[in-house]
């Protein structure tokens, strides 16, 4: 972890209204590299994405990405730092009113001059880097989820950003889609030296991926490390997380009154 | 005090607060539609677009209901006018039915129905599936891209539908009293002619329209941006949308009337 930080997280805590999503959280993330931040699920890993986005303010600390705190940035200058950004949604998130070219070009049609001719090639170029260029008239609900992903990555490197987010790219997918996707996200980043932050639930698959890996649970980060350290380590919580164990640190019971005062044993046999 | 008294009070405050508030969201929400509007006239394409769903799609309704109206009219009007003798005045009946009162509140509660409440689900969809904040993500402002487009295309579509409904229920008017019933043709358009007043009757009709027509788009996309991001929370938002413009309508319609038609004949 010595090259030159593309983020940098710095005693970073959340709220939502009372509660404490996220807990002093540092984290450094290099340009260049995958890295990967994993969590059961409500642990806070999506929120940590938004706050680097800046679609949240944190309630103290901050994200700094390209040497500028996020969430003192006025409008204007959060709008040019996310043109340099992406984000891919866990479902996608494309926008189904715009065939999958039109999803591709849109970006380029918000944000630059290019004429339609140039936009063409492009938007062909992205969709041949993820294989679907022979869909590009498709609308996106003639997609499957896994092509949808697919889309929806081509669509986030449209303007070649330097750091891209992917929220759950996983999720939901079968083990062809899911293994293409992986494959995508480590050959674009490498390809066009970008900055990938992979939020994932899924450890094999990311495992496989990633450069560094950040795990999370209750809002503070359990234990971080490179793939082969992480599979090595002796903590309760990345061992259960990683050996997909039932039972653990993480409860397989959600908290609750004693067993046998919901039966109602106690007063029966008292 | 008892504690159930206590709770009473304290639910009807919270209540009235979140009532407050939401109104003052909805405002600050409407006057940054109105300041982002910039994207929509640069681009009018955006606009004419959305004009398609909204407008054009909302015509088949707009002019079948208009024409049964109109045949309602003229044939309720003929039945109580023919008894003293001024069955000829039902093209006046029909007219000034339409165009000062009927064609802009039904026209706008069916363009509500229709319109509004597809404005407010596509919107609240986006909103669940992320696509708006996908959107901003791409530093695309979601008001001045999504918003906004909406909001003018149904502003302009509403006269232009309302318009649509009284001419055409004047024409509804016209087949049933002249064509089925046979009431003097030269008759039914002169007295229509005479009657009805171009800055009192028209003008305010259109300024009726227009009105409704920013009532009900700003109340269906503001509902829409508002949803919860959930299957519920869109039919729950796409139902006030109906409701609360319904309610809107009338309420507006009255307050108008009183002030336009005070004191004429």
């Amino acid at each position: 972890m010595t090259t030159k930080a593309l983020v940098e997280i710095k005693d970073l805590n959340f709220s939502y209204d009372e509660r404490a999503i996220l807990k002093g959280i540092n984290m450094t993330m290099p340009r260049g590299k995958v890295i990967g931040i994993m969590g059961g699920s409500g642990c806070g890993k999506t929120t940590l994405l938004r706050l680097i986005g800046g679609t949240v303010t944190p309630s103290s600390g901050y994200v700094k990405v390209d040497n500028q705190i996020v969430h003192e940035l006025g409008r204007n200058k959060l709008f040019s730092l996310r043109r340099k950004m992406s984000m891919l949604f866990q479902f996608g998130a494309l926008f189904t009113d715009l065939s999958v070219f039109d999803n591709v070009a849109f970006q380029m049609r918000e944000h630059t001059d290019l004429p339609e001719s140039v936009i063409r090639d492009l938007v062909f170029m992205k969709l041949h880097s993820v294989g679907l260029r022979g869909a590009h008239n498709l609308m996106p609900a003639e997609l499957s989820g896994g092509m949808a992903r697919r889309v929806a990555l081509a669509r986030s490197i449209a303007l070649d950003p330097m750091l891209v987010m992917y929220d759950e790219p996983f999720a939901g997918l079968d083990p062809i889609s899911l293994s293409i996707i992986g494959n995508l996200i480590r050959r674009l980043t490498e390809a066009l030296g970008m900055t990938s932050i992979l939020v994932t639930h899924d450890v094999h698959e990311s495992l496989k991926i990633v450069d560094y890996v950040y795990f999370i649970s209750e809002g503070v980060i359990a234990a971080h490390g490179t793939p082969s350290e992480v599979r090595e380590s002796v903590s309760p919580f990345v061992h259960q997380f990683i050996h997909s164990e039932v039972d653990g640190p993480v409860p397989f019971h959600y908290p609750a009154e004693k067993y046998a005062t919901d039966l109602n044993l106690e007063n029966r046999f008292a | 005090m008892p504690r159930r008294i206590v709770l009473g009070i304290r639910s009807v405050g919270h209540r009235v607060i979140d009532s407050v508030w939401r109104l003052g969201y909805a405002a600050r929400f409407f006057s940054l539609i109105l300041l982002k509007s910039g994207t929509s006239i640069r681009r009018f394409g955006l606009i004419i677009r959305e004009l398609y769903f909204t407008g054009v799609l909302t015509m088949i309704i707009i002019l079948v209901s208009g024409l049964f109206v109109g045949m309602v009219l003229g044939l309720q009007g003929y039945e109580t006018l023919q008894k003293y003798g001024a069955e000829t005045a039902v093209g006046t009946l029909v007219a000034l039915s339409l165009v000062r009162e009927l064609g802009p509140v039904v026209a706008a509660l069916l363009f509500a129905s229709r319109a509004g409440s597809a404005i407010t689900a596509e919107i609240g969809l986006m909103k669940a599936t992320e696509q708006l904040e996908a959107m901003g993500m791409m530093a695309v402002d979601p008001i001045a891209r999504i918003v906004a487009p909406r909001f003018w295309a149904g502003v302009i579509s509403m006269p232009l539908l309302a318009a649509m409904f009284s001419a055409m229920g004047i024409f509804g008017g016209y087949l049933v009293a002249v064509v089925l019933i046979g009431v003097d043709e030269g008759s039914f358009w002169s007295q229509m002619q005479s009657a009805v007043d171009f800055r009192f009757d028209i003008v305010n009709g259109i300024i009726k329209t227009c009105v409704f027509g920013v009532a009900i788009t700003a109340i269906a996309v503001f509902e829409g941006y508002d949803a919860q991001p959930t299957a519920e929370g869109v039919s729950g938002a796409t139902t006030r949308t109906v409701v609360t413009s319904a309610l809107v309508i009338l309420g507006l319609d009255f307050v108008l009337t009183s002030f336009m038609f005070r004191g004429v004949g």
